[in-house]
């Protein structure tokens, strides 16, 4: 054992052993610790197993209340997973790092080479150092966006690339992704969690910050849209990493958009606001290209916008890797990419790529052939890497066959270097775990600035479960590492510093898509008519488990009325109850990105309380009881949302959806429970149901009469439970919607909305008829439609 | 032969359309050799707020439209005078379907008629294990490539049936073969996979088809609408040839080109985004008559 080791916690490290034929990050080839790690391991081994795992809790309790996570592809679409991280660092000296980042460069603009050439003149082909079949075959290469050059002249823009170190120490490019590279974000949150893992200064003051590159990727997406705004163009909620999309567009302070919210028009891409069309310069799309326009592109595709080739035909719109360039992903590229690089550069490539062979040439497949042992065979045209999910396996494949060879990429076995992760048998306490050595690659992310490629600096690496690199993918139980890169020296601590001068216009706070302000609407519609259903069926249960007379007129008479909002009052927990919280759960999942962290959490806690711990409740007591943990629950949300939510415009098509269902819901109360022929007890209950018990004993000091009841839940412009008043929320916030005035006049949903609030607020109790209700009922369906056509649509 | 020809195509929208953005592949090429276009003239009732036209990969006209306000119908017109040119005379200097890919691995070209592109499944003809079993019992490896095209063609006209009612623009040539039942897509959609299956790079061609046949001749299939045919690659020396499967014949003085794809989804003659919540109508009519001189 290595003299630096034997000093430590021996415990530790007792299993950590550089295997044999591969090489480690640990201890360099002839078994020394590399230096980089010495004081990071010293620390670390000092710390006693309890300490180890309330620190790596720290971390996983970090990013579970930041609510990071990623989907797992599986039978339900929207299953989320705890993002795995491993919380040992790798960590990489910065002259090391350096060295990768130059052959990163190198091979950053050759590729935009590559990829201008396939979308140009065409001159790889026609000179034999591609394959003209190869091209052709790739559903990436696509055809419209042939001939069309990119707006500010650069294909590429933000790239990634998956290296790993080789049994001899060098580094080895794996993969390229260019198409819609992720993990900037995670990279982000994965400082996060190490930062609570390992808060001391040392080694934290050595390693180099992530932030600079952010601020210089954003500067550079500015740049690129002088004419318009900059966005994210996400595939939505249902995408695996969803969740970095939301909040890298938080962190960078960009609109997240999804194709429905855009539209082109002469020939410019424009965003769909609730301000009219916005126009837009430029899209960092997180969509793979195909499906960015179901006109030009993939017919099928349901998450993009017609027209947007156009735009960028147009040259109206530069994008964020430009369409078309994931041609540049798949495997059988590496087999060119070295000689390419002769020929158009005249140079190596200064950080090779893993060797590759392409099948559809007779001498690489007698190869490939006679070498299968050694390597991984698999799709020519997959991106993924070698030992990735539908990837190649040693020795030829069962379909392998001579016509068929171009199909089929060789790639060198390679075996990966290993790093120390803290590992723990299935259920076993943290505290118990070992370190041990666990294949790993390390992904680097690159910019392009005015100034050159920029790069990211660590932050992201993938752990493999076991020890053989087949299982490093995270969805086959994979994790991910923070990549520290330390410096000798402390690093100057650049936080986001608010960007200087023209750098960076904010977009404004004001401009929220239709799409979302729609969502936003629903979502408080759904939340108030949540509410309004729980009270209800807590009302009942209530009047229940208090009568032993089963023919009880106000019992009749709800059984008669709950129908009518969907509920059956034989459900103790109405399937109509769920579908409301289940519809307010989507629509909120939707917008996530204006929502608090808080927030959505208190939605699906709401969400989970009443499929799955209320289920069950019987009729009676335990209904009413378990109504009113779901009361609490949603009152809950609420007061988040009043209390926290900032006042965009967004907040304000929630509230108007809020007051709107609350008017209605009043209205309809009054209908059912203070016609003259309402049975005994019916006003009481009416006042229960909105909640103004105490309010009615405080104003009125008497029994319940019609007009008392009428005047407090109709009337009473101060009590939030009555009609006048949210017919006045409804007022002030549509006096605020943008162009609420037209030409000095008032817009249609104000017109509207101003001369109902005045009749309520004149009328005298008796005045408050059934007739009249329903005429408000059909007045405020009407609000819901001025409302959608000037702003949602 | 001189053709005026005249299509019109209709359609009416259950719902009001709401900013819709429709592509056109509606006005024919010049094809050296083989047909010169005299007079072009596409009419869009009504008139788009924007119309943009220009060729696409492939070399076919496109035009775009958008309204900005909504729709309720929409008529689509094009009126043509073409001349088509007769063909050579059939010599088949093409290689045994054996030697194609070598002739195919020397093409070092990436351009809108290169057969690299038509050589995979695209969008629209996916690999049909069934097509693929059929066309190999009909092809032996030293038959010509042209010999081949022929008489996949001439098999499929004998074991398929034309019925308009059997299929709809959606339908995949996997269950149009199943049920040996189709239209002009169809046929064509079945023939592109079969030969592809063979390594014989293959396309797909819309186009007009003469309305009324001349004296003596039965009149052809597919006649009153637009039409489509394949068009294969025979190799070096003969390059592209048309054949219609549905008339079991080469496309000859009778055909007007109008777009070429890998199927039809790339040359589609209207496709559209409509947001529109209900369903639409369409009506098309085509006259092909040659011009008397």
């Amino acid at each position: 054992m290595p003299r630096s080791l034997s000093r430590l916690d021996a415990d530790l490290f007792a299993d950590y052993r550089r295997l044999s034929g591969v090489a480690d990050e640990l201890f360099d080839a002839e078994g020394r610790m590399r230096p980089v790690w010495q004081r990071f391991v010293h620390r670390f081994a000092r710390l006693s197993p309890d300490e180890i795992a309330s620190r790596f809790e720290r971390g996983n309790h970090y990013l579970r209340d930041a609510g990071v996570y990623f989907r797992q592809y599986s039978a339900d679409p929207l299953a989320e997973r705890d993002w795995p991280l491993a919380p040992i660092p790798v960590i990489l000296h910065e002259g090391e790092w350096q060295t990768i980042c130059a052959g990163l460069a190198q091979r950053a603009d050759l590729l935009e080479q590559v990829v201008s050439d396939l979308y140009g003149p065409g001159r790889l082909v026609a000179d034999g150092h591609l394959p003209a079949e190869l091209i052709a075959a790739s559903g990436q290469w696509l055809r419209p966006m042939v001939g069309i050059a990119p707006k500010g002249g650069h294909f590429l823009h933000y790239l990634a690339f998956e290296i790993g170190r080789s049994p001899d120490g060098s580094w080895l490019v794996l993969g390229d992704r260019l198409q819609a590279p992720s993990g900037a974000g995670f990279a982000l949150e994965n400082r996060m969690a190490t930062g609570r893992i390992f808060p001391e200064r040392f080694p934290r003051a050595h390693i180099h910050r992530l932030a600079g590159f952010f601020q210089d990727f954003r500067a550079a997406l500015a740049g690129l849209s002088v004419d318009g705004g900059a966005a994210i163009l996400t595939p939505g909620p249902s995408n695996d990493t969803y969740y970095e999309h939301t909040y890298i567009a938080r962190y960078l302070g960009l609109p997240l958009l999804e194709g429905e919210d855009l539209l082109v028009e002469n020939g410019a891409a424009k965003v769909r606001t609730i301000e009219g069309p916005q126009p837009l310069g430029v899209l960092w799309r997180r969509i793979d290209a195909q499906f960015a326009d179901p006109l030009e592109l993939n017919a099928d595709s349901r998450i993009g916008t017609p027209g947007l080739v156009e735009a960028v035909r147009q040259g109206r719109l530069a994008m964020v890797n430009a369409l078309g360039t994931g041609v540049l992903e798949m495997r059988a590229m590496m087999a060119f990419l070295p000689r390419i690089a002769q020929v158009l550069t005249g140079q190596p490539l200064a950080l090779p790529n893993i060797a590759t062979w392409w099948c559809g040439g007779e001498a690489e497949r007698r190869y490939v052939q006679q070498n299968a042992a050694r390597m991984l065979i698999g799709p020519a045209l997959s991106p993924d890497l070698p030992f990735d999910a539908d990837g190649a396996s040693p020795g030829l494949p069962a379909d392998w066959s001579e016509e068929a060879g171009a199909r089929f990429v060789g790639q060198e076995a390679v075996a990966l270097s290993t790093t120390p992760a803290w590992v723990t048998e299935d259920g076993q306490p943290l505290s118990l775990g070992r370190v041990e050595p666990r294949p790993m690659t390390v992904r680097v992310f690159a910019a392009r600035t005015p100034s050159g490629w920029r790069f990211m600096p660590g932050g992201y690496a993938r752990i493999g479960k076991a020890g053989d690199a087949t299982a490093l993918a995270m969805q086959k139980g994979g994790s991910v590492a923070d990549v520290w890169i330390v410096s000798d020296r402390p690093v100057p601590n650049l936080s986001l510093r608010p960007a200087a001068g023209n750098a960076f216009r904010r977009a404004s706070p004001g401009v929220v898509p239709s799409r979302a302000a729609d969502n936003l609407f629903w979502l408080g519609r759904y939340v108030e008519r949540t509410e309004d259903a729980i009270r209800l069926i807590r009302a009942y249960h209530t009047r229940l488990a208090t009568t032993d007379n089963p023919a009880d007129p106000l019992l009749r008479r709800m059984e008669a009325f709950l129908p009518g909002h969907g509920i059956d009052p034989g459900q103790p927990m109405p399937d109509a109850l769920l579908a409301r919280i289940g519809a307010a759960r989507a629509c909120a999942g939707k917008v996530r990105d204006r929502f608090s962290v808080d927030g959505w959490a208190a939605l699906v806690d709401l969400h989970r309380t009443a499929e799955e711990t209320l289920r069950a409740i019987r009729p009676g007591d335990d209904a009413a009881r378990g109504m009113s943990v779901l009361l609490r629950k949603i009152t809950g949300f609420s007061g988040l949302v009043q209390d926290n939510m900032y006042r965009f415009q967004g907040w304000r098509f929630l509230t108007l959806g809020r007051a709107l269902e609350r008017a209605d819901a009043l209205a309809t109360l009054l209908i059912a429970l203070a016609g003259p022929d309402a049975p005994e007890g019916s006003l009481d209950l009416a006042v229960e149901v909105a909640d103004s018990t105490i309010t009615h004993r405080r104003r009125y000091a008497v029994e319940t009469s019609r007009e008392s009841v009428v005047d407090l839940l109709a009337l009473d412009g101060d009590n939030p439970r009555s009609i006048l008043f949210q017919l006045r929320v409804m007022r002030d916030q549509a006096a605020t919607l943008p162009g609420a005035m037209e030409n000095g006049r008032l817009a249609p949903l104000s017109r509207a909305l101003v001369p109902i609030e005045a009749l309520v607020s004149v009328l005298a109790p008796a005045q408050v008829t059934e007739a009249r209700l329903r005429r408000l009922r059909r007045d405020l369906a009407r609000m819901s439609d001025l409302l959608t056509d000037a702003y949602l649509r | 032969m001189i053709y005026d020809i005249a299509l019109a195509i209709d359609y009416g929208y259950a719902a009001r359309s709401d900013r819709s953005r429709t592509l056109m592949r509606l006005l024919p090429p010049d094809l050296p050799g083989a047909q010169t276009v005299l007079s072009r003239r596409l009419h869009i009732d009504p008139a788009p707020d924007e119309r943009r036209d220009w060729l696409d990969f492939f070399g076919n006209a496109t035009t775009s439209a958008v309204w900005h306000t909504p729709l309720n119908a929409l008529r689509i017109s094009v009126d043509l005078g073409v001349e088509r040119l007769a063909p050579p005379p059939l010599t088949d200097l093409s290689p045994a379907l054996a030697d194609l890919p070598a002739a195919l691995a020397a093409v070092r070209d990436l351009g809108a008629r290169s057969p690299h592109h038509f050589r995979r499944p695209s969008a629209r003809v996916a690999q049909v294990d069934a097509i693929e079993t059929f066309a190999r019992a009909l092809a032996g490896p030293r038959d010509t490539v042209i010999e081949t095209v022929q008489s996949l063609g001439h098999a499929l006209h004998a074991e398929m049936q034309f019925d308009a009612a059997a299929t709809s623009v959606e339908t995949g040539p996997a269950q149009a073969f199943a049920q040996r039942r189709g239209v002009c897509q169809d046929f064509a959609h079945v023939m592109i996979a079969g030969l592809r299956a063979l390594g014989v790079p293959a396309g797909y061609v819309s186009g007009f088809l003469r309305t009324e046949p001349p004296p003596g001749q039965p009149r052809l299939e597919g006649a009153d609408a637009m039409h489509a045919w394949v068009s294969a690659w025979t190799g070096p020396a003969t390059g592209w040839m048309a054949f219609d499967p549905t008339n079991d014949q080469w496309a000859g003085l009778d055909y007007v080109v109008v777009a070429q794809g890998r199927d039809y989804l790339d040359v589609a003659p209207v496709l559209g985004s409509l947001r529109s919540a209900g369903g639409q109508v369409s009506r098309h009519s085509v006259d092909m008559i040659p011009r008397a001189d």
